[in-house]
């Protein structure tokens, strides 16, 4: 991989990016296209890439690239691109504070602790995941719970295996991706377990992950208990009701020596909090207009920061909005302000952008709450339809929209529904 | 070698004896089964140094508690552990409530605790914004502290060492015996031999077995088993006082705790069981706190739970402190230190002292006793400029580790120097995985960097000691032949 340390950091940038994801590459290289002429990219991590260096798998960029590569090579080319165009990239460097005038303090062993000034901002922090603690599984606390992510990281990254025989808890693709991961490491994985009676993880990672390796997928079952004094012996598992409550006379219990936890990523927004954003609470992560700007002028934001994606091609089309809006902030030609807020209704959990406008065509990202099997309509207002197989909430949709449906429309918001087509009436 | 005391179990009790004794010129030996001290009940609690007014006078329990509540203001300048004076509100919801207090009050004010005063519904939630609107009435005791329990524990062993005093660790006392000349032989598990003059019996929960192993097995310990919730960062500051509800004979109740660490916990229950090793939290302790605290702070929710533990309570057969000498010449009981324990810890060592000093040990104080210990800076409290002037001295400042507690390369280095061996020993010294995110970004640079400060390969680092590992490598897990042979099958 390629890395390129700039020697000084400058005092002032045009747009300054904070993660050097697919986000923050695709927004450094967004903000370069449009005019920004110096253009730095942060991230606390030794390598640019996030994410993506531990997913080892192939399955990233036949959007955005147009091929399917793996996830570091997907990396390598945005940093490429990146640095074609003379962006800075700063690793193993924190941003610890960031304030409303664009002023961000960050530390990096090389260059200590520096307060860089910016024109324009993109938060591209990526997202983290949920642990025990968040979902409270009750029992004692031995070595060998660990998230699935923290697991890829010591197995991709660092080569070493976090036990003998793995119990995963949750159908996220990490987990699922972390289950042919350990079965082709020689761990054995007595199963995945699912609360949710449909599993939240792509359709694709179930076959290629599960179903080719025989793994066994419980849906409807949870982990009720962990035992084990220094090291986990044996998790108790059990089926759940429609509320979700385990039934405890149906459990049975699996002898294993690790727990994995694929339970679902949080938007990292420590610093977005502290600078004071205008939060989704459906989302977690920061309010966004059409051109990716938060509620603080000047800061925009993209990736998994804002939402949770499931394909990194996304993330990347999406940030380079970002950074080109940064950069027309920054030239002094922003686009107009959105005149058209966009409202989640009939089963619709989080829609982003939160709002539009009528001067240009945008695409509109959502998650549905509950399945919908087959022949779902996504309705936007009375401006558009769509017909589409089916709708799942592990499976991010999107709907676009454009000038001309908005023609003879004059209202200032449009609500997002999804349903079955023979619910219609 | 004969030690002149050797103090079995390095919890804050066997912990805060030891750093008393280091101020004479004695042989002094601490022994903890666990790999660091402060593993057992002494990291598992809601560390608070509680008013002085809970416990009634009759037990041992009450003096103790009110003289070591004293004594943790001047520990705290000298050790540089975490320790706030946030105080606590008593609160009544109900009419019949209010003669509690009063009598809490009386009970304070006897004892000589000052500032205790009776404060309306009105009052409470103008110093306290957060609290209930059921609240009519709360004794408000400024004397009341929270600590780090587990940093004061392993910062008080510290202290005795640089005075002197043996600490050792993964050694099991199995075995007492003493001789003619009024000499105790203490064997251990590991196979190793000690001898010393006087035992002392600081085993915590074990302290009913160690005394049985003296002949002098008198009384014995049950656990009461504790759990505690701990919420995220964003509820900092819903209380600022240690809220109690109006206590039972039974329990002190469950509390809203202000940490020191700036966040809130929740907890503890009460449930009494006979396995000494259940530290397991469960659903139904879960919810009875949530639904007892929601009654108290309404804006606290089970959603804001980053972490949970348990704790037991050494709860002995006389439901009291057992603290002295016993039939068994040289051999003194610091056992069954339940509830104010934590509180109680630096008066029982006093009074431990004593007793050594009325049983005839020499006591000379020492001329090069060192009370103080090097106050480290924690990096994310600094100003920005003492950041930046830290950063530019020592690059392991603008290394960061912990990205939820802002803990720095620096700080964990010191920690591992300073004596943390695991996971879990540098995240209680240093805070690093006690974040949201609960290690998911620190743990790897946590074990790497005990590896390399330690010298150990990384399949050698563990949470907690013993059986506690956290990687393996490839080779032991699976035939590479076998592996190499599935790799070949991966789909690309
Ligand atoms: C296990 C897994 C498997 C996946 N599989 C696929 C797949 O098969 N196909 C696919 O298309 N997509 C896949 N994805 C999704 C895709 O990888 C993510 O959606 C994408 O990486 C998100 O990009 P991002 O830039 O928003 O965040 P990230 O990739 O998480 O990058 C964020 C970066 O910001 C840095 N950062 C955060 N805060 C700070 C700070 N304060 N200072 C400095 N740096 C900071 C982080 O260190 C990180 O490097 C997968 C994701 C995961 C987790
Ligand atoms: C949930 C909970 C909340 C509490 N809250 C508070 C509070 O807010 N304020 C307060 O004042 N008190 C509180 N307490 C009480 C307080 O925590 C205890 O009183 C105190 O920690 C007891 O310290 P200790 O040293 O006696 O025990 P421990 O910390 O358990 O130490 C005993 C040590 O002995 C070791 N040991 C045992 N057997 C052997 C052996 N054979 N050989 C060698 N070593 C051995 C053990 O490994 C252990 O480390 C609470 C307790 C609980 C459980």
């Amino acid at each position: 991989m390629i890395t390129t340390q700039p020697r000084q950091i400058a005092s002032a940038y045009d747009v300054v990016i904070v993660g050097a994801g697919p986000a923050g590459l695709a927004a450094a290289l967004g903000a370069r296209e449009q005019g920004a002429e110096s253009v730095l990219i942060v991230d606390r991590e030794r390598e640019a890439g996030g994410i993506l260096l531990q997913c080892i798998h192939s399955g990233f960029g036949l959007q955005y690239f147009k091929e399917e590569v793996t996830g570091p090579e997907y990396a390598e080319r945005s940093l490429e691109a990146a640095i074609e165009h003379d962006v800075d990239i700063l690793t193993d460097a924190f941003v610890m504070d960031l304030t409303e005038d664009r002023r961000l303090v960050l530390m990096s062993p090389e260059h200590g602790v520096v307060i860089v000034r910016a024109g324009a901002v993109v938060l591209a922090m990526g997202a983290r995941e949920r642990t025990r603690g968040a979902i409270q599984i009750p029992g004692t606390r031995p070595a060998g719970v660990l998230t699935a992510g923290l697991a890829q990281k010591m197995v991709n990254l660092h080569g070493y295996l976090p036990g003998r025989r793995a119990v995963i808890l949750g159908s996220g693709d990490i987990g699922l991706i972390m289950a042919r991961r350990l079965t082709l490491e020689g761990v054995e994985v007595a199963g995945v377990f699912e609360i949710m009676p449909y599993a939240n993880g792509l359709g694709r990672n179930i076959v290629q992950c599960l179903q080719d390796y025989d793994i066994p997928l419980h849906l409807s079952t949870t982990v009720i208990d962990i035992h084990g004094h220094d090291r986990v012996e044996r998790v108790t598992v059990a089926p759940v009701d429609e509320e979700l409550t385990p039934d405890a006379s149906r459990a049975w219990d699996i002898p294993c020596d690790t727990l994995l936890l694929s339970v679902g990523l949080i938007p990292e927004n420590e610093l977005s909090r502290t600078l004071g954003v205008r939060m989704d609470p459906l989302t977690n992560g920061p309010m966004v207009t059409s051109a990716m700007e938060t509620s603080v002028p000047g800061v925009f934001a993209a990736g998994n920061v804002v939402h949770i994606n499931d394909l990194a091609d996304w993330v990347s089309e999406e940030a380079l909005i970002a950074g080109r809006s940064a950069a027309r902030r920054v030239t002094g030609n922003p686009h107009p302000a959105d005149n058209i807020r966009v409202i989640p209704g009939e089963n619709v959990g989080a829609v982003v952008p939160q709002s539009v406008s009528s001067d240009r065509p945008h695409r509109i990202s959502f998650r549905v709450n509950r399945p919908i099997l087959e022949d779902a309509v996504i309705k936007l207002g009375d401006v558009r339809r769509r017909r589409v197989r089916a709708l799942a909430p592990a499976e991010m949709a999107t709907i676009n929209i454009a000038p001309r449906l908005l023609e003879s429309f004059h209202g200032d918001a449009l609500r997002l529904d999804a349903f079955a087509a023979a619910e219609e009436g | 070698m004969r030690y002149d005391v050797a103090i079995i179990g390095g919890g804050v009790v066997g912990c805060a004896i030891a750093r008393a004794l280091s101020r004479y010129e004695l042989e002094v030996i601490l022994i903890e089964r666990e790999r660091e001290v402060g593993f057992g009940t002494s990291k598992a609690n809601s560390g608070i140094i509680h008013a002085g007014a809970h416990a009634k006078p009759t037990e041992l329990k009450g003096p103790l508690e009110w003289a070591g509540n004293q004594a943790w203001g001047p520990l705290h300048e000298e050790l540089g552990f975490g320790f706030k004076r946030v105080g606590e509100l008593i609160v009544a919801v109900e009419e019949e409530q209010l003669d509690t207090l009063e009598k809490l009050r009386q009970q304070g004010v006897d004892r000589g605790v000052p500032g205790l005063e009776l404060w309306d519904g009105e009052q409470v939630r103008a110093e306290e914004p957060n609290v209930s609107e059921d609240i009519i009435a709360a004794l408000w005791a400024p004397t009341a502290g929270v600590v780090n329990p587990y940093e004061a524990t392993l910062l008080l062993a510290e202290s005795a060492a640089r005075n002197g005093v043996t600490i050792t660790t993964d050694r099991t006392v199995t075995a007492l015996s003493s001789d003619d000349e009024g000499t105790w032989r203490i064997d251990t598990e590991e196979g190793v031999a000690y001898h010393s003059r006087f035992v002392i019996n600081a085993a915590g929960l074990h302290s009913d077995e160690v005394a049985a192993l003296a002949g002098v097995g008198d009384f014995t310990i049950k656990p009461r088993k504790g759990e505690e919730y701990l919420l995220d960062k964003r509820l900092s500051g819903i209380v600022s006082r240690i809220i109690f509800p109006c206590p039972t004979p039974t329990t002190k109740g469950i509390l809203v705790i202000p940490t020191v660490d700036g966040t809130i916990m929740v907890g503890p229950t009460a449930e009494d069981l006979d396995d000494k090793t259940d530290t397991s939290t469960s659903e139904a302790g879960a919810e009875q706190i949530f639904r007892s605290v929601q009654r108290l702070v309404p804006g606290i929710s089970r959603k804001d739970v980053i972490a949970e533990f348990a704790g037991l309570r050494s709860i002995s057969s006389t439901n009291d402190f057992i603290i002295g000498p016993t039939a068994a010449r040289g051999f003194i009981n610091a056992a069954g230190i339940q509830s104010p324990g934590l509180t109680a810890s630096p008066a029982i060592a006093e009074q431990i002292v004593g007793f050594l000093d009325d049983e005839g040990l020499k006591l000379r104080e020492r001329d090069d006793y060192e009370p103080t210990l090097p106050h480290p800076a924690r990096f994310a409290q600094q100003p920005l400029d003492e950041q930046i002037r830290l950063a530019a001295a020592d690059p392991r400042f603008a290394h960061l580790v912990c990205r939820c507690e802002h803990v720095t390369e620096a700080e964990v280095v010191e920690a591992i120097h300073r004596g943390a061996h695991t996971l879990d020993g540098v995240k209680f010294r240093a805070r690093c995985g006690m974040g949201r995110c609960q290690g998911g970004f620190c743990t790897w640079r946590v074990i790497e960097l005990l590896a390399r400060e330690l010298d150990l390969d990384v399949t050698e680092v563990t949470k907690c000691g013993g059986d506690s590992w956290i990687a393996l490598e490839r080779e032991d897990v699976a035939d590479p032949t076998e592996v190499a042979s599935v790799r070949e099958e991966v789909p690309t």
